[in-house]
């Protein structure tokens, strides 16, 4: 039995102007000690996805319409809230991208790691203390000792993730969520923060679910990899499936677009267009107003189905595009492409 | 000096050992000083005309403070900035704002940095007016139909608010207002940072034909060193205020001499699993990056030229370093 088993979740919000449907059918599956990248572009459903699986999607406006999410063979969706909140933080927990925003400036660290082991921990506030200093000493915070009666602001924003996520481990979780834990921070401190993620999940068997637009970071920390465009789970597999053999146009062009691939006197490839207004049914594949390749047939039919190529590898396959071609010879005129706003 | 002065003047803008120190006051009771932070450190570089100057470092190496400093945000504490040969470190306060309209800056987040209740319309035509302030009417609507094409907007959004854009058109907005008082130089502070990566492409691109089109000159603030090797020219790397090392694009990334631009280097994540799993990795001994103090005075930074054009700071470097290969 896996870890966590995700089954055709569906989460939406019902607005004014209409139903956004931010992530449809996401299936995911995590085994114990592994690594799982979710990829996408901002609004592509990647964070909404986490946010279902921990049930911290306001609802109302959001509402999980369908699907299991299956920890350990219990379904999150069906517990009470008391029951919820007996594993958020302890069986699951989560690192939140902007570390300034999710530390409560007012209060010292050591009261909020306090809190934090306390909730789930009956222990006294000595013994909670202790294993505060011990979380941060972990997490490669130096002087730990002192360093835990400062308030957030003391904190560099590099110190402040890692005492993020000293918070986040502090109770030995089986899975970590991490959306998009190191993108405010340098390529430096980007690499301690990784670093210190991969050893506790050595050292501890940690589940690690990583969010990122990063594909250089995904390359060096996740085993499998899930794509997302609109939404939808558009490509998934092991790293290097997804990585050295790419099948949908989305992924492609998302590998396509890093700059340090590309050579400094050209003009960057860039995807052209803009993601699908979500509040609107996708009709066909969500990726094909945007698709670089050329097209063979015209969008009609309902959306193609996430089909599994071989061994794990699965992509949303629509047929509505020639994708034999490497991309650099399907586009050499991406520099108009450009100016569509 | 005076022959130095002379060549000085050639160049477009001129850094000629500036530095800037914050003083962080007095003890209340034993008034004894608390030090100085040296943010910026005897910085000396030139810049051409049309020229790309790509600045790199980790947050708090002082990149910021230099780029407000070139502005003239901030006097700088000892040394002189020329621009086209004029001292802008000595001008008065009121010489420096009327020559400021010389210099835009374009900050990280177009979220923050472009008013909420002025449509595009009127951002642009206001930044229009401080070069043009007689233009009116349908003169001034066609210079901002023209400026919201150049980079790549659509005009009939003017009467738009930026929340009314996505991210990328917002910045799109930002790199329109820096362009509209016909700036002689664009500072561009961490432009696309808070992009998602098709849109940062989108960004660059725009950069670098802006720049080759109208021969802008532009200092690329930034920390990521695979973005700032694609649009600049030349790339500085600094460390507590200093720079480290500094040479042509292709020389700083293919091959760095300095341990710290190495080190620099070699954090970057490469999109590829196996070179992942290979990659050597210089960690640096963990250390607040920040800016030097007084009381740690090292050496003024020396930098030696160790092929034409590349220079290598002589410093010492007081961090620590082992090399790991670790996936």
């Amino acid at each position: 039995m896996p870890l966590l088993d995700v089954r055709n979740l569906s989460t939406s919000f019902h607005l004014r102007s209409g139903i956004v449907r931010a992530a449809q059918n996401i299936s995911l599956t995590l085994e114990k000690g592994e690594t799982l990248g979710i990829v996408g572009e901002s609004g592509s459903g990647k964070s909404v996805t986490c946010y279902s699986i921990l049930q911290l999607i306001p609802q109302p406006p959001g509402r999980i319409e369908s699907g299991e999410v299956l920890f350990e063979g219990r379904d999150l969706l069906k517990l009470s809230e008391s029951e919820m909140r007996s594993i958020r933080g302890k069986r699951i927990s989560m690192i939140f991208q902007d570390p300034m925003t999710s530390l409560n400036p007012y209060l010292r660290i050591s009261t909020q790691l306090i809190e934090a082991i306390r909730v789930h921990d009956n222990m006294d506030e000595d013994a909670a203390l202790k294993k505060a200093i011990t979380a941060l000493e972990e997490v490669g915070i130096p002087d730990a000792a002192s360093r835990v009666r400062s308030y957030p602001h003391e904190f560099s924003g590099g110190m402040r993730q890692r005492v993020m996520i000293a918070m986040a481990l502090v109770n030995d979780p089986d899975l970590l969520i991490a959306d998009e834990p190191t993108t405010a921070l340098d390529v430096t401190v980007q690499a301690q923060v990784l670093d210190i993620i991969k050893e506790r999940q050595r050292r501890l068997g940690t589940a690690v679910i990583l969010v990122t637009h990063d594909l250089g970071v995904v390359a060096g920390t996740c085993d499998k990899v899930q794509v997302m465009y609109a939404g939808q789970v558009v490509e998934s597999g092991t790293t290097d499936q997804v990585f050295y053999n790419p099948q949908h146009a989305y992924t492609r062009s998302l590998q396509k677009a890093i700059p340090s691939l590309q050579a400094k006197n050209e003009a960057l490839y860039t995807i052209a267009g803009t993601p699908p207004d979500l509040s609107k049914p996708v009709l066909g594949c969500a990726f094909y107003p945007r698709c670089p390749f050329p097209k063979v047939k015209d969008q009609d039919g309902p959306a193609p189905e996430l089909t599994e190529l071989s061994g794990g590898h699965c992509v949303r396959d629509c047929g509505y595009c020639d994708r034999t071609k490497p991309i650099e010879t399907v586009l050499a005129q991406d520099v108009v492409a450009e100016e569509t706003p | 000096m005076s022959s130095a002065q002379t060549d000085l003047r050639e160049d477009f803008l001129v850094l000629d050992n500036v530095t800037q120190h914050f003083d962080l006051g007095r003890h209340l009771f034993s008034r004894k000083s608390k030090g100085v932070v040296k943010a910026v450190d005897g910085i000396s570089l030139t810049i051409k005309q049309g020229e790309i100057l790509g600045i790199v470092g980790e947050s708090g190496c002082g990149k910021t403070t230099l780029s407000r400093t070139i502005m003239q945000l901030l006097r700088p504490t000892s040394g002189q900035i020329f621009l086209e040969g004029k001292e802008l470190s000595a001008l008065s306060d009121a010489d420096i704002r009327a020559e400021r309209i010389n210099f835009q800056m374009i900050f990280q987040d177009p979220y923050a940095s472009l008013n909420p209740r002025l449509t595009v319309f009127t951002t642009l035509s206001e930044a229009i007016g401080r070069r043009h302030p007689d233009l009116r009417g349908e003169d001034l609507r066609a210079r901002v139909i023209e400026l919201m094409r150049t980079v790549g907007l659509n005009p009939a959004q003017m009467n738009r608010y930026p929340h009314e854009f996505s991210g990328g058109q917002r910045q799109r907005v930002a790199i329109a207002r820096a362009l509209a008082p016909e700036p002689k130089l664009v500072i561009a502070d961490e432009p696309v940072s808070a992009l998602d990566v098709s849109i940062q492409s989108q960004i660059l691109n725009l950069l670098k034909r802006l720049s080759s089109e109208m021969g802008l000159t532009m200092i690329f603030v930034s920390h990521d060193l695979s973005v700032v090797r694609y649009i600049a020219d030349r790339i500085a790397v600094m460390y507590r205020g200093q720079i480290i090392e500094m040479g042509t694009a292709e020389a700083i990334v293919d091959d760095p001499r300095h341990i710290y631009t190495q080190a620099l280097m070699s954090a970057i994540p490469q999109p590829d699993p196996k070179l992942e799993r290979e990659r050597e990795r210089i960690l640096l001994e963990d250390e607040p990056p920040g800016a030097r103090k007084a009381e740690d005075d090292l050496e003024v930074a020396e930098l030696e030229e160790v092929v034409p054009g590349h220079f290598v700071s002589t410093r010492s470097f007081d961090r620590r370093v082992k090399v790991a290969a670790d996936a």
